[in-house]
């Protein structure tokens, strides 16, 4: 076994403990860190493959980003895990159901000959990763590429229009642009008064 | 001596190689945290400066050896855990804290090939383990379980992810100008003089870059998470002792990493201004000091350094709102003109850093 | 219109930022106002209202004559009077203690005094090492006074003409 291999059993091992961990542990809260502990291995893996660029992207966006928003998520939740459990037994041949539905589709769709080719050979890379993936997306993916960009926009554009909404009772909100441009001379008045007579 | 390098031939060549590693972090380590240690004295120094006062100057000459002291007050003080925290969660937040921020420092170059890993992609790497330092400071504020600690984590958590795109389109104008992720590749772009660092076609993501780098360590003016008049001190409110410093060492960490990353980036890292001077450099003294060098990165980090201390001495803190107009309504647009223009410039073929 | 060009060039130069930058940097620069407490020491006001002491007639004997009006006037109720007749007639204290920890150093007490017996001293740096010691008894106030006592007559002399 070479180096090589020792680490990436090692880092294979907690992907695996720690993504059946996410679906195992009672506590929404520590969920959420095995799944960001699975990201993170997997991660280490795919730079293991020399694929530092997605690893990174990967570390980056979903454990960075993703994650934390996540995790707000279910912190914010005031989650009471006790009547989580207790429709067990009710929802449980749904559940077998829809388990056997996924299994068959999986092995349906893995047996079919589309994934029955054979290994391409691995194109040695001349430079560095992140050049080689942006040099193939931006020329030979350019379309599929915008289009997913076309469909985030959408998809931006649609929460922020499902989400903002002006409200029609009278609430008090601050206009910071206002707030900022305010000055000293359209807040405050100096007067000169003649000072009283003395008696 | 002899009998020392015929024990070190005979280890194998793997153990030799993480010998060699470990003494390199040792050597980065080491005086960062030195650094640490001295940035918290010269922040009460700098600040006091600020306010007419003198500052700590009671331990040791010159107060030199406050910040020794410090450590050890900290390290004799009990850890007190909340009675309804979550313990484990509680203890690795603040490693979860301190890991990522001495993390990057493998991927930043001293000086010419003086880096521990040269990594491809390191600004990436930068980016990525950077935005890692959110976890902890969110783990702290759920898992002490209380109510000012939580609102501080919400806080912080909402605040980085903005402020880290800002920060990361302010990087890419950086790598469209230098045409490569890795650090020292960058800082190698700029060579040339002064007049090739990219703080002059980049002025306005220099200036971005280090505003978001204040905001993503959580400084004043963006320092609502510790908010001090509303929610006490933040997510570290339940923490005392060693569990504390590890924190307080994070800050710093990361405020010493954006320092020496903005000059790495915009301020030509170790490269000396005088570089297009040969005649100057020729001087056998005059030239080495004045020539490349680590003492030209440290003395362009400590202005930054400087920098933060002076925003905390002169800057009012924002209001959370405030922060988030100026993250996403101003910064955000502000990198992406200026992107879009070096665009066009390179589009062009108008390159003025070449 | 011109307003909001102004504006606009001045929020991009940072334009107010530089200039609270630049009040800081020039303090930054200036004389430092510290006083190094324990070496150096601000000046004192005679009126200076510090630790209590009770002083004595030059002829040795107590001023206070249990009058009790320091107790009546003292508005943190600190002050507590025992009192006896002598076998010469004259009224004396037996008990007259003052419990730090309730003073608010008010001063009333040396303004009520009609015999000048009860003052504030100039001295503000003392502590107590056990409890109980807060309050302060008579024979600790007369010690006080006799020890002080050069000070005390100076300071109310500067003091005199202003009463």
């Amino acid at each position: 076994m070479t180096f090589e291999q020792f680490i990436f059993y090692i880092f294979a091992t907690v992907t695996i403990v720690s993504a059946i961990a996410v679906v195992t542990v009672r506590n929404p809260v520590y969920a959420a860190l095995f799944l960001i502990l699975t990201f993170f291995t997997s991660a280490a893996t795919w730079i293991l493959l020399e694929a530092e660029f997605l690893g990174i992207v990967l570390v980056l966006v979903y454990v960075g980003a993703v994650m934390v928003l996540f995790l707000f998520v279910i912190m914010m939740l005031d989650i009471n895990i006790d009547p989580l459990r207790e429709g067990f037994i009710r929802y449980l041949p749904m559940g077998i159901l829809v388990a056997i539905v996924v299994a068959a589709e999986i092995v349906i769709v893995l047996g079919s000959d589309t994934f029955n080719m054979a290994i391409p050979d691995p194109v040695p890379l001349s430079d560095s990763n992140t050049k080689a993936l942006g040099e193939v997306l931006y020329t030979e993916y350019v379309y599929p590429f915008e289009l997913a960009a076309v469909i985030l926009v959408v998809a931006i554009i649609a929460a922020i229009s499902l989400t903002m909404r002006k409200r029609q009772d009278a609430t008090k909100h601050q206009n910071i642009s206002e707030q900022i441009r305010v000055n000293s001379a359209d807040r405050l008045r100096v007067l000169k008064m003649k000072a009283e007579e003395k008696q | 001596m002899d009998s020392l390098i015929g024990f070190w031939d005979s280890l194998p060549s793997a153990l030799q190689t993480v010998i060699v590693i470990l003494l390199k972090i040792v050597a980065i380590l080491l005086p960062l945290i030195l650094a640490v240690a001295y940035t918290t004295f010269a922040e009460r120094k700098v600040i006091g400066y600020m306010q007419v006062r003198c500052g700590p100057n009671r331990v040791g000459p010159k107060g030199w050896l406050q910040p020794i002291a410090d450590v050890v007050k900290l390290m004799f003080k009990e850890i007190i855990t909340p009675t309804a925290s979550s313990k484990a969660v509680f203890f690795i937040a603040p490693i979860l804290a301190l890991a990522p921020a001495l993390a990057v420092w493998s991927v930043i170059p001293f000086f010419d090939g003086g880096v521990l890993a040269n990594v491809n992609a390191g600004l990436l790497f930068v980016l990525a383990i950077t935005s890692l330092d959110v976890f902890g400071i969110i783990l702290a504020g759920w898992a002490s379980n209380s109510k000012y600690a939580i609102l501080s984590s919400m806080r912080i958590g909402a605040q980085m992810v903005a402020y880290e795109i800002a920060m990361g389109f302010a990087l890419v104008g950086v790598l469209m100008a230098a045409g490569s992720l890795n650090l020292s590749d960058i800082v190698n772009a700029q060579s040339g003089g002064i007049q090739n660092w990219f703080m002059w076609p980049l002025f306005g993501l220099l200036v971005v870059y280090f505003i978001s780098g204040v905001a993503e360590t959580n400084r004043a003016p963006f320092d609502v998470a510790e908010g001090e008049s509303e929610i006490v001190a933040g997510f570290h409110v339940e923490y005392s002792g060693m569990a504390f410093a590890l924190f307080f060492l994070a800050e710093y960490a990361s405020m010493i990493l954006i320092s020496v990353l903005t000059t790495l980036l915009f301020l030509g890292g170790w490269l000396s201004p005088f570089e297009s001077f040969e005649g100057l450099l020729a001087i056998p003294v005059i030239g080495s000091i004045l020539g490349s060098g680590l003492h030209w990165l440290v003395f362009k980090s400590l202005i930054f350094l400087f920098l933060y201390l002076w925003f905390r001495a002169t800057f009012p803190r924002y209001r959370y709102d405030q922060i988030m107009r100026l993250g996403w309504k101003i910064l955000i647009p502000v990198t992406l003109v200026w992107i879009f223009g070096e665009g066009i410039a390179i589009g062009l073929g108008w390159e003025p850093w070449k | 219109m011109i307003s909001s060009i102004k504006h606009f060039v001045k929020t991009f130069t940072l334009f107010e930022l530089l200039q609270g930058l630049s009040v800081t940097g020039k303090y930054f620069f200036s004389k430092k106002v510290t006083v190094q407490y324990p070496e150096q020491k601000t000046p004192i006001s005679p009126r200076f209202r510090g630790h209590h002491a009770l002083r004595r007639y030059p002829n040795g004997e107590e001023r206070c004559i249990a009058c009790k009006l320091c107790e009546a006037a003292c508005p943190a109720l600190a002050i507590d009077i025992e009192l006896e007749e002598r076998a010469d007639g004259t009224r004396r204290t037996t008990k007259y203690d003052i419990d730090m920890f309730k003073c608010i150093y008010c001063g009333f007490c040396e303004e009520a005094c009609p015999v000048d017996a009860i003052v504030e001293t100039q001295i503000f740096e003392y502590h107590f090492e056990e409890r109980g010691e807060h309050v302060i008894t008579k024979e600790k106030l007369l010690a006080f006074g006799d020890k002080h006592e050069a000070e005390i007559a100076k300071h109310r002399a500067i003091d005199a003409p202003y009463r």
